[in-house]
């Protein structure tokens, strides 16, 4: 019983935990704060597989600030929360079916693959050696990416901003 | 006891359809867009696992890229709910099901 297997193996337990719980919450304040807490074991378990930036990563950018804009966002929104509409069980029966038929197969599948009796090593990659990978290598992706982001983030504005409707022109202008 | 390369694509399946149930069962959008927020992140998973197993760096490299817009896709996302939620005063999905105009 080695400490790799004990550190995956309840790093796991962990992820799936929070995960099951931060998806059957009604509160959706709750859900987002299980969601950060699997997010933290997810980066961890990155690490133990050997990516340390990447768990880095994980912890700035999902749990720092998708999760954290997710708050913001159910804060300034006033969701109802009616009573009627909560959690119903004939509302999850069937997708709770689904799940268990896919999870069953796709165990089926994992276990006809001649990998899946591989031991993994983790694979420790330091921050320059896959900086360098990835602008060597994936540099148009990068660029790509970041083009990516200006225009979600022209396109958030925009919506934020109230979309065709409210935008007025400037005075003087025609419109 | 060691860990096997199954196991982890095992956790990464199992979080993957977690993130299914989570955007079929649920009728708030934004309970919708954890789902796919949790689907991304078992993708990650699968992703590192397999850089790990071949022992290339090209597994980690893809999960920069879909950490990446996955953030992007998040923000138009709810910058599409609040507005939605101006238009229209809620988040269930279920106001959303006749069109007009």
């Amino acid at each position: 019983m080695n400490l790799f297997a004990v550190c995956f193996y309840s790093l796991s337990a962990i992820i799936l935990v929070s995960t099951a719980l931060a998806i059957t919450r009604v509160n959706q304040v709750h859900a987002v704060v299980y969601l950060v807490i699997s997010f933290f074991a997810t980066s961890l378990l990155f690490y133990l597989l050997g990516a340390p930036l990447l768990a880095v990563l994980e912890v700035i950018i999902y749990a720092g600030a998708i999760m954290v804009l997710f708050l913001f966002v159910i804060m300034t929104m006033k969701t109802d929360h009616p009573k009627s509409k909560a959690t119903l069980w004939r509302q999850w029966i069937f997708p709770l079916l689904m799940w268990l038929v896919c999870i069953v197969i796709s165990v089926v599948l994992i276990l006809r693959d001649p990998d899946a009796g591989l031991r993994i090593m983790p694979y420790f990659v330091s921050p320059v050696e896959i900086g360098t990978y990835l602008f060597k290598n994936f540099w148009l992706g990068v660029e790509i990416v970041s083009l990516l982001l200006f225009v979600a983030l022209v396109g958030a504005l925009y919506l934020g901003k109230g979309g065709a409707p409210s935008v007025r022109c400037g005075e003087g202008e025609k419109p | 006891m060691t860990v096997y390369y199954g196991e982890i694509l095992a956790l990464s399946t199992i979080l993957f359809l977690m993130g299914v149930v989570c955007a079929i069962a649920r009728r708030n959008l934004i309970m919708i867009l954890i789902g796919v927020e949790v689907m991304l992140n078992a993708a990650g998973i699968a992703l590192v696992a397999g850089s790990a197993r071949w022992e290339v760096l090209d597994g980690q490299a893809m999960v920069f890229f879909i950490m990446a817009f996955a953030a992007a896709e998040v923000a138009v996302g709810l910058a599409l709910i609040l507005f939605l939620h101006r238009r229209t005063g809620s988040v269930h999905s279920d106001t959303y099901s006749v069109m007009r105009g």
